[in-house]
């Protein structure tokens, strides 16, 4: 698990530069993101070590692993959320559609457009609904006028599902929605800037059973159009969910492969450990 | 170890230890809440003394005693040029067609010494009372009209029992020959206790009877003007600064503890430097409203700064990574999320702070915003003085009068911090109703 080269271009990634104990396959023949020798530091911490994985169009890949093992910080590197935090810092590279995102010619705004995110806690905006799923659209100026917002506002929100609960009181405060409700305005106000990948960091752990089984139709169902990264701490989650699914220990990702796979029959011990419930 | 061991208890003796230790518990808080109470209540009746002291000393100085006159209001002797003028108005007569009107009011001829009593009698500004009076109803000139002028401070505070008719003569501030006009007055009707509109309507004057806080209002309102609208921007931008874009390293320590130590600096202080950097330095004029107010402004600033950084702190960080997560910049954050929900907490902070500058006598002293001035300012640069530099000046006045109008002020400058505090509250309520 030593570090070897740095990567200093964002082309010619070779098999020899990549430095990983991953078992299985971090390889797909159709990336959306590819995430070559990622490195992230808290200060002295060392957060993620070597982690190199792709993500595939249009697919469902869930981060599994005991607390503190980095999968929230990792899945937090896919969009530059971690900017935000003054002390830490990101090393290796990661790209979107082969364009590397920690260039220093990146914006982070458009970034962060095409790589959405929902937060493990439900967090509308204190406006109303209409407002929390427009204002994507309207900073991003992706609408000519009030006519096509409208029609934004009610596709994002039929496509969260949330349409039916919701389209006699747009005009109310999305706060005043229940948990559930919550969580979907915030998938309803991702999808309604069109990402191309939408991020969800442990999405249901505040949700109950219900509102959990509607947010993980509503996953099927975008994953039609969308490529989703889960982090979950519910490995019936992930194995209902997901495609692939990556297990995370301690800053390394020890396994990747397909669900049932890491589910039947993982390679790794640590995975084999974890799933059958001897820590977590 | 020792050779004690300590078996545990049962658990029948375990209640009973329970119940002795509870005693004992319950008796020390009842003991803590008769202390917060007594606490609460000295502080009430603190405040009720107070407030019963200001109101009883304050509520009859909002009101002034009063003598109606028939005074002919003669064409030729008021208005000598006959155009209505200030000018012709001020040349004209009215003095001596008030003291005709007193000599008239208890029936007698010109005596000398009546006349000199009754000159004293009617205040001095009851020639400018009628002047005002003929402007206004230029139609009576030629009549004789009914018109209530404020009599002089002393027969005021005659009537009020502070001067005492058993008081010698020689001791008395008045004579045996004016209390005998002022008697016969009030047999005839004329006197009348009234709400007095000098103290709403009048500016600061020596005659205490004609003392009103107009000017002094309206120089409080100019100052706060001055004050909120620099106070208020550089203060929010300050603590926004402060808060999501300054880097963190030993130059915004140092600056943020200065802040802090700011707060705390004698408001005097703000005075010296306000005189020393505005007048001193840029020529400034003195007693001048702009001049108050960016001392107060400066004064007001590490409160505004203080309470606008807590209210930013306080602005969940969901919000703020909700934001991010669609794409908002760092600028769309701030002026899109963090402000609107600061809001609150900002304005609460500015209003207090304003608050605590209407109240501000010390540093106003210093910029000479202490001066006697009799006109009513009309702009930032009028020499002004305010609402507590006013009453500071009045409670060093010798006349009796002025400790009633002092009282009223004092009233007057509550009323105007308790709306302000009123008006936080009920922003505050309205902008956090928003959800």
């Amino acid at each position: 698990m030593t570090s070897l080269k740095q990567i200093k271009s964002s082309t010619g990634i070779t098999m020899e530069t990549i430095a990983t104990t991953t078992t299985g396959n971090v390889y797909v023949d159709n990336p959306r993101m590819t995430a070559r020798n990622v490195n992230v530091h808290y200060g002295d911490k060392h957060a993620i070590r070597d982690v190199s994985i792709d993500i595939a169009e249009q697919e469902v890949i869930a981060f599994i692993g005991p607390s503190g093992c980095g999968k929230s910080t990792f899945l937090r590197t896919l969009n530059r959320m971690n900017d935000t935090i003054d002390i830490c810092r990101v090393t290796g590279e990661i790209s979107l559609d082969g364009e590397d995102i920690y260039a220093p010619s990146v914006d982070v705004v458009p970034l962060r457009a095409r790589v959405g995110m929902v937060f493990q806690k439900p967090n509308p905006f204190p406006k109303s609904i209409y407002d929390n799923i427009a204002y994507g659209p309207r900073i991003h100026g992706l609408t000519r006028n009030k006519a096509e917002l409208d029609d934004v506002v009610e596709s994002a929100l039929q496509r969260a599902g949330l349409w039916n609960e919701v389209k006699d009181r747009l005009d109310q405060p999305g706060t005043g929605l229940s948990g559930g409700q919550q969580q979907r305005l915030c998938i309803a106000r991702a999808i309604a800037v069109s990402p191309e990948v939408i991020l969800m960091d442990e999405p249901c752990s505040a949700l109950d059973p219900i509102a959990t089984a509607r947010v993980e139709e509503l996953i099927e169902e975008l994953k039609q159009q969308y490529t989703i990264v889960i982090v979950t701490h519910s490995m019936q989650q992930a194995a209902r969910v997901s495609d692939r699914t990556a297990y995370f220990h301690l800053g390394d990702l020890v396994e990747v492969g397909r669900t049932e796979q890491i589910f039947t029959n993982p390679s790794h011990k640590l995975t084999q450990d974890y799933i059958t419930g001897r820590f977590g | 170890m020792t050779d004690h061991q300590f078996k545990g208890l049962s658990p029948q003796e375990a209640t009973l230890r329970v119940e002795a230790s509870l005693k004992q518990r319950r008796k020390r808080e009842k003991r803590f809440r008769l202390m917060g109470l007594s606490a609460v209540a000295l502080a009430l009746t603190f405040l009720a003394v107070l407030f019963t002291g200001i109101l009883s000393k304050g509520l009859p100085g909002m009101f002034q005693y009063y003598v109606q006159l028939d005074v002919e209001l003669d064409r030729a002797r008021l208005d000598p040029a006959g155009d209505l003028s200030a000018a012709s108005l001020y040349s004209g007569d009215a003095d001596a067609l008030i003291l005709e009107a007193s000599l008239a009011s208890i029936g007698e001829e010109g005596r000398r010494k009546l006349k000199k009593a009754l000159r004293k009698m009617v205040s001095s500004g009851a020639s400018i009372r009628l002047i005002e009076y003929v402007t206004d109803n230029p139609e009576q000139l030629g009549t004789t009209q009914p018109i209530k002028f404020a009599v002089d401070d002393d027969i005021d505070s005659f009537l009020r029992g502070f001067i005492q008719r058993e008081t010698p003569e020689k001791d008395r501030r008045i004579n045996d020959l004016t209390i005998e006009i002022v008697d016969k007055w009030e047999q005839l009707g004329l006197i009348s206790y009234e709400i007095s509109d000098y103290l709403f309507f009048g500016s600061a004057s020596r005659d205490a009877e004609m003392a009103g806080i107009k000017g002094a209002l309206i120089g409080s309102l100019l100052t706060l003007a001055i004050c909120i609208s620099i106070a208020f921007p550089l203060g929010v931008a300050a603590a926004v600064y402060l808060e999501e874009l300054a880097p963190r390293n030993r130059w915004t320590e140092i600056i943020e503890i200065n802040i802090n130590n700011l707060a705390a600096v004698p408001s005097v202080v703000f005075g010296i430097m306000g005189l020393a950097i505005f007048i001193v330095t840029f020529g400034m004029p003195r007693s001048i409203p702009l001049v108050g107010g960016v001392v107060l402004a400066l004064m007001t600033l590490p409160t505004i700064i203080i309470s606008s950084r807590a209210a930013i702190r306080a602005v969940p960080p969901s919000i703020r990574d909700a934001a991010l997560g669609i794409g908002a910049s760092k600028m769309q954050v701030i002026f899109h999320h963090v402000i609107p929900l600061a809001m609150p907490g900002m304005l609460t902070g500015t209003i207090i702070g304003m608050a605590q500058a209407l109240g501000e006598t010390a540093p106003l002293l210093m910029i000479g915003m202490v001066a006697f001035i009799v006109d009513i300012p009309a702009g930032f640069t009028d020499p002004a003085t305010v609402l507590p530099v006013q009453i500071f000046m009045w409670a060093d006045f010798a006349e009796r009068m002025f400790i009633q109008k002092t009282s009223a002020a004092i009233i007057v400058l509550l009323a105007f911090l308790i709306t302000m505090n009123a008006a936080a509250i009920a922003l505050r309520k309205k902008l956090e109703r928003r959800w």
